[in-house]
């Protein structure tokens, strides 16, 4: 069974990611969304808000949440569902908690882990939906948010 | 630059957040991908698109979410937070070609809305829950979702 096989992936973890988030990387986010919030680029109206300086866009870490993702336990389940012919993959959907700002010069640790996949009938045929739970932590170890994933895989 | 803030006594359930119009094109398509670090050519190959089974290139998934904050976030202010946000990428959407280095051809606006579905008082904390979504051209909902904020209060 396809689907036996691929919820042995299930609460496989990933080695945590380290990243610096980056003044630039915030700018050119919120540049490519045409986001013009001073917030994410205007340091002396960042000093002067609530915040003390600049912030990244809820949902931005420093990367972004799929490049996160691309790491081991949820590319194995990714290529196992490639493999078992369920090649069509398609972000289905993303959900996160937040509980603390993050601000430029912030490292976080970004912790991946595979949550659940399901098989669910489509007007298509068969899919596969696989859920990824992202925790990231700032460097005093709060955790500043918490990003679940979908991604499904059809077949083509 | 600021806005004036909003407070939580301000709103009503079924308040409307303005309307934020966006045009996906090509252009930013491609900054989305810099930005971003989502490389996969679907977004900007259309026979790779059409190997997919989804017809061609289409825009990326969260690329409309980061629409869909934007909206939620420039509306609550800069003494707003948001704690909790969900979108669901429902229906495939396509970018505009060029029509000059920066300039888009004419076709599809998108619209984000939102408006406020409950308003409660959590412990100390003023919250509103919101739905909201982009529509495309046709006034089809492709990318619905909900999110939660905290408001400041005139208290």
């Amino acid at each position: 069974m396809v689907l036996d096989e691929l919820k042995q992936y299930i609460g496989k973890v990933d080695p945590p990611h380290v990243r610096e988030v980056e003044k630039g990387a915030i700018r050119r986010y919120a540049d490519a969304v045409g986001n013009d919030n001073p917030l994410y680029y205007d340091e002396e109206y960042a000093s002067k808000s609530r915040y003390g300086g600049i912030i990244a866009p809820p949902g931005f870490f420093g990367w972004s949440a799929k490049a996160i993702a691309a790491s081991e336990g949820i590319i194995g389940l990714m290529t196992a569902m490639i493999n078992a012919g369920y090649a069509g993959i398609l972000d289905g959907g993303i959900s996160y908690e937040f509980y603390l700002p993050v601000h430029a010069g912030d490292t976080l640790v970004a912790s991946p882990r595979v949550k659940d996949v399901a098989a669910k009938e489509g007007k298509s045929g068969t899919m596969m939906i696989s859920q990824f739970e992202t925790t990231y932590l700032n460097q005093n170890g709060d955790v500043v948010a918490k990003a679940t994933q979908h991604l499904i895989g059809r077949q083509l | 630059m600021a806005k004036e803030q909003i407070y939580w006594e301000d709103v009503e359930v079924g308040t409307e957040l303005p309307t934020l119009p966006k045009i996906a094109d090509s252009l930013m398509l491609v900054k989305w991908a810099g930005a971003s670090g989502d490389f996969n050519p679907h977004h900007y190959e259309d026979a790779f698109g059409k190997s997919q089974g989804t017809g061609g290139t289409i825009v990326h998934g969260l690329l409309k979410h980061a629409w869909l904050v934007q909206l939620v976030t420039n509306w609550m202010g800069d003494e707003g937070f948001m704690k909790k946000f969900s979108c669901q990428y429902r229906g495939i959407d396509r970018p505009r070609l060029m029509k000059t280095m920066n300039e888009p051809q004419d076709g599809e606006t998108w619209l984000c809305k939102g408006k406020v579905t409950n308003k409660y008082v959590d412990g100390d904390e003023h919250c509103l829950d919101l739905e909201i979504g982009v529509e495309n051209g046709n006034g089809e909902k492709t990318t619905p979702g909900t999110a939660t904020v905290v408001l400041p209060s005139r208290g």
